[in-house]
């Protein structure tokens, strides 16, 4: 116990000397962003990135210290003999149909492709001992990954970093689609972080609030880059990306407003002090839709105008490195708002009461040119009494037509019409100025086929329960209130001889 | 006269007897601080946390894991040295009304799983093979160092596990069980090869004591539940999760931890009194007899916390700088030679060399071939 306390001091003291003697330029740097980007949809999107570039050749140098490259991903790289690493935990599905296109999409559950460097000679027993140590990296059940469920693609998947050749015998790509993502995989990512949501952007990475959400995905990206515009040396690039997709009525409850707190449940007090380049980018390009603005408050100072995605885009920028935009005394908490503008319409509507009066709708609408506008209404009729049927219920029952009153431009200047002395047609109606004309017209009326009773039916069902109650109560009533007696025939009466007389003659026992 | 020399004679003797009897308290005294320090013989804490049941309707079991999880991290034990193993995701399953949350008591008022958490074995991992092979350090080639339980001869070690139990065996995850023969041999495996110093085992099932009947190995305690023959009941249900958050023992075991900070002097005949029968419905057991120690000795912490025994010393100590290390920190500056042409980023979709890859593809069989070879 003391001698390791010695050896720290030891370590500690020469480390001091080593590094006050030589002022050299930081070899790593770190940016950070945030890009916030409303959908069509009403929901809001958040992608987080953090990158730290690394100017150092891994593979030539034994390297010992570690300042923002974090030491777990340096390692591997340097053991495996990695060319890029891609890593990604997903929950959820991008809507591509109603969100628009992702910055960078991946697949449900986990996926990871690498490329390894040619001087690999065993790449399956190097991609499985990859898999196993990134598993208690990320604690993520990654050891599952054998060869039943890897590939290697020969025609996608090219390095997204600089390469030398691209043999596709040393790129390995899995999915494991059943991995489920939650904190204890947002735990190891975010400590990987130079500022470990402590500072900058990554205080915002709270998971109650991250995994509250319709689509959840997080990676780590390492790859080659360029150092210099001359590309004549390497940089390592790690980038760490998480995007979030906050929904309009489970998070929301309905309503289009968002501001960061309410988003992450918390707000930006400072940048990251570690970091060279702090920004939040908010996507304003469709900023009007649907007659509604998007006002950011507080006001950007400056934008961004690019072509992304095949799509002119415009960002707010706000700069955390900045002073004016966030300082010791006053915290970021953007806002985005939807404005409507105030409507010059009108709009009467008076709902139906039963048996005393119909609905009545009557709305005053400007059309914009060149459109097509469709007016619905939906309706119920409400069940009448079996008396108030008509006496053809099957023929259905009519909804009246609705009226269009238009002011229509006309193409051609009119002049005031004198009603003496223009034709009849013309001085139907009023003219009010010269540059458009009346017009009122109907549309169909709706004939509606209603389930109608059956009209025989009370009929029927006092002819049964009347032949129920005669049979089964009349009968018990005779068996309950007559009495049974018997009774004496009679002796006499001529016709009872006679008849006794055939009998005998027949040979019928008499009566 | 003689009354007179008497008194001084008795004066002197009882001065002599009270103070050699200070002399004899100090020395002891001294003797009861030495003694502490090598009260127990630990130097290392480890802590095994399972939780073995799936489903959604089992949420109890995993939140009875986390909040044992929250005690041991909070009293002191890093997350390096805790194996966590939950057989199912609660947290973030589909139906979990506040996701990324487990709580362990109604109305929501804590919050176990919390916003930094590891969990090293976790969904289909959790088997009967992996937790034994975890306690016996047989765990396969590649397994990486959070998986591991690599303890010495002087580790303390925790093991907790809740599930759903019968009569000498635990199940996990509704598919395999694990019998208390199976775990105590796991154990003497672990007492030969030295994996620990002393052991605790807390398990919280039904019929939990049947579990550490069969143990025969030195250092062993262990605490259940529940008794052969009872069931370990849940504790309450929250109407807005729609489940059972906790089962009742470990709740009380939970309350009874959270007064715990790491300088307490709490010792475990305080935790074998925590769930009576009148709030806990099952009969609590426990097991001492392979303990060497006196359970009234042992303090809380020696097996929930990671209380390290410090030696603070006024000497200085003068360094002597080492020309080696100073060469090597001197090496780094030197700029990376450059090369001579510039590099190229790849073409993500180049469409004609993938049509007629059809070569490159054959000759890369062959080189295969010839690796293979």
């Amino acid at each position: 116990m003391a001698v390791a306390v010695r050896l720290a001091l030891i370590v500690l003291l020469l480390l001091g000397p080593g590094g006050w003697g030589h002022t050299e330029p930081s070899r790593d740097s770190l940016r950070e962003e945030l890009v916030i980007t409303p959908l069509p949809s009403g929901d809001v999107a958040a992608t987080f990135q953090f990158r730290t570039r690394w100017d150092s050749e891994l593979q030539r140098e034994e390297v010992s210290h570690y300042r923002l490259f974090p030491k777990a991903l340096g390692q591997l790289i340097s053991k495996y003999s990695l060319q890029e690493l891609h890593l990604s935990f997903t929950q959820g599905f991008w809507r591509t149909r109603y969100w628009g296109p992702p910055f960078l999409q991946a697949p449900s559950g986990a996926e990871l492709w690498v490329w390894f460097q040619d001087t690999v000679t065993d790449v399956d027993k190097s991609w499985k001992e990859l898999s196993n140590v990134l598993s208690g990296i990320f604690c993520a059940s990654l050891n599952f990954i054998d060869s039943t469920n890897t590939v290697i693609p020969t025609a996608s998947f090219k390095p997204l970093g600089l390469a030398n050749g691209t043999d596709h015998y040393f790129l390995r790509y899995a999915v494991l689609p059943r991995e489920v993502v939650c904190t204890e995989n947002l735990t190891p990512w975010k400590k990987l972080l130079p500022c470990s949501s402590k500072a900058g952007l990554s205080v915002l990475l709270k998971a109650d609030r991250l995994f509250h959400t319709s689509y959840h995905s997080q990676a780590v990206h390492i790859r080659p880059v360029c150092r210099n515009a001359r590309c004549t040396s390497i940089s390592w690039e790690l980038r760490q990306t998480l995007s979030v997709v906050f929904d309009a009525f489970v998070t929301g409850q309905g309503k289009k407003d968002w501001s960061l707190f309410r988003m992450f449940s918390r707000t930006l007090t400072e940048p990251c002090p570690l970091a060279a380049e702090s920004r939040v980018y908010v996507d304003i390009t469709s900023s009007k839709q649907d007659n509604e603005t998007l006002e950011v408050n507080p006001p950007p100072l400056t934008t961004y105008q690019d072509v992304i995605l095949g799509t002119q885009k415009t960002y707010a920028v706000y700069d955390l490195l900045d002073t004016a935009v966030i300082n010791n005394s006053r915290n970021l908490n953007l806002q985005l708002k939807w404005k409507r503008p105030p409507e010059n319409g009108y709009i009467h509507y008076q709902p139906a009461q039963d048996r005393l009066q119909p609905h009545l709708l009557e709305m005053l609408i400007q059309l914009p040119a060149n459109s097509v506008t469709k007016v619905s209404i939906q309706f119920e009729r409400a069940l009448l009494k079996w008396t108030e049927y008509t006496p053809d219920p099957n023929h259905g029952f009519y909804v009246s037509p609705s009226v269009l009153s238009a002011l229509v431009p006309s193409i051609v200047a009119s002049k005031p019409v004198d009603w003496e002395e223009s034709p009849l047609f013309n001085s139907l109606f009023p003219g009010s100025d010269s540059s458009s004309y009346f017009v009122r017209l109907y549309t169909e009326p709706l004939l509606v086929n209603l389930p109608t009773p059956d009209f025989s039916m009370p009929y029927n069902v006092i002819c049964l329960t009347c032949t129920v109650v005669a049979v089964c109560y009349g009968s018990f009533y005779n068996l309950l209130t007559r009495t049974f007696h018997i009774e004496e025939p009679s002796k006499g009466g001529l016709a009872k001889r006679l008849a006794n007389l055939i009998r005998r003659a027949r040979g019928v026992p008499p009566l | 006269m003689a009354a007179n020399s008497f008194r001084p004679r008795v004066l002197t003797a009882l001065a002599g007897l009270l103070a050699l009897s200070f002399g004899s308290l100090a020395d002891s005294r001294i003797e009861d601080q030495a003694e502490q320090f090598f009260r127990s013989g630990h130097t290392n804490n480890w802590a095994v946390l399972v939780c073995t049941s799936r489903f959604w309707f089992n949420y109890r079991h995993v939140a009875n894991t986390l909040s044992v999880y929250r005690s041991v991290k909070r009293l002191g034990i890093p997350d390096s040295h805790i194996v966590l193993m939950l057989a199912d995701d609660m947290a973030c399953n589909a139906r979990n009304p506040k996701p990324a949350t487990v709580f362990s008591h109604k109305n929501m008022e804590l919050n176990v799983y919390g916003d930094d958490v590891e969990v090293d074995y976790r969904s289909y991992e959790v088997t009967v093979e992996n937790f034994l092979r975890v306690l016996t350090g047989r765990v396969p080639p590649g397994t990486p160092r959070s998986k591991r339980l690599l303890s010495d001869d002087r580790s303390n070690i925790l093991i907790y596990m809740t599930g759903h139990g019968g009569n000498g065996f635990l199940k996990f995850q509704d598919s395999e069980e694990i019998t208390n023969i199976e775990l105590a041999d796991a154990f003497e495996q672990m007492w030969q090869k030295r994996r620990y110093n002393e052991l605790l085992f807390i398990i919280d099932t039904c019929q939990g004591a049947s579990m550490y009947e069969r143990f025969y190995s030195p250092n062993i305690m262990a605490l259940a539940s529940s008794q052969v023959g009872e069931d370990s009941l849940s504790h309450q249900p929250d109407p807005a999760i729609g489940v059972h958050l906790m089962d009742r023992y470990t709740f009380y075991v939970l309350e009874f931890l959270e007064e715990i900070n790491p300088a307490s002097q709490t010792n475990m005949n305080d935790l074998f009194q925590v769930c009576p029968k009148s709030l806990c419905v099952s009969t609590p057991g426990h097991r001492t007899d392979l303990f060497q120690r006196d359970p009234k000795n042992v303090l809380i912490t020696d097996f929930f916390g990671s209380v390290r025994k410090v030696e603070i010393t006024t000497e200085t100590i003068s360094l002597q700088p080492d020309l080696g290390i100073m060469e090597s920190s001197n090496k780094e500056d030197q700029i990376d030679e450059e090369r001579m042409e510039p590099l190229k980023y790849a073409e993500q979709l180049p469409v004609a060399q993938i049509i007629h890859q059809e070569n490159l593809f054959k000759s890369a069989i062959l080189l295969l071939g010839q690796r293979m070879n």
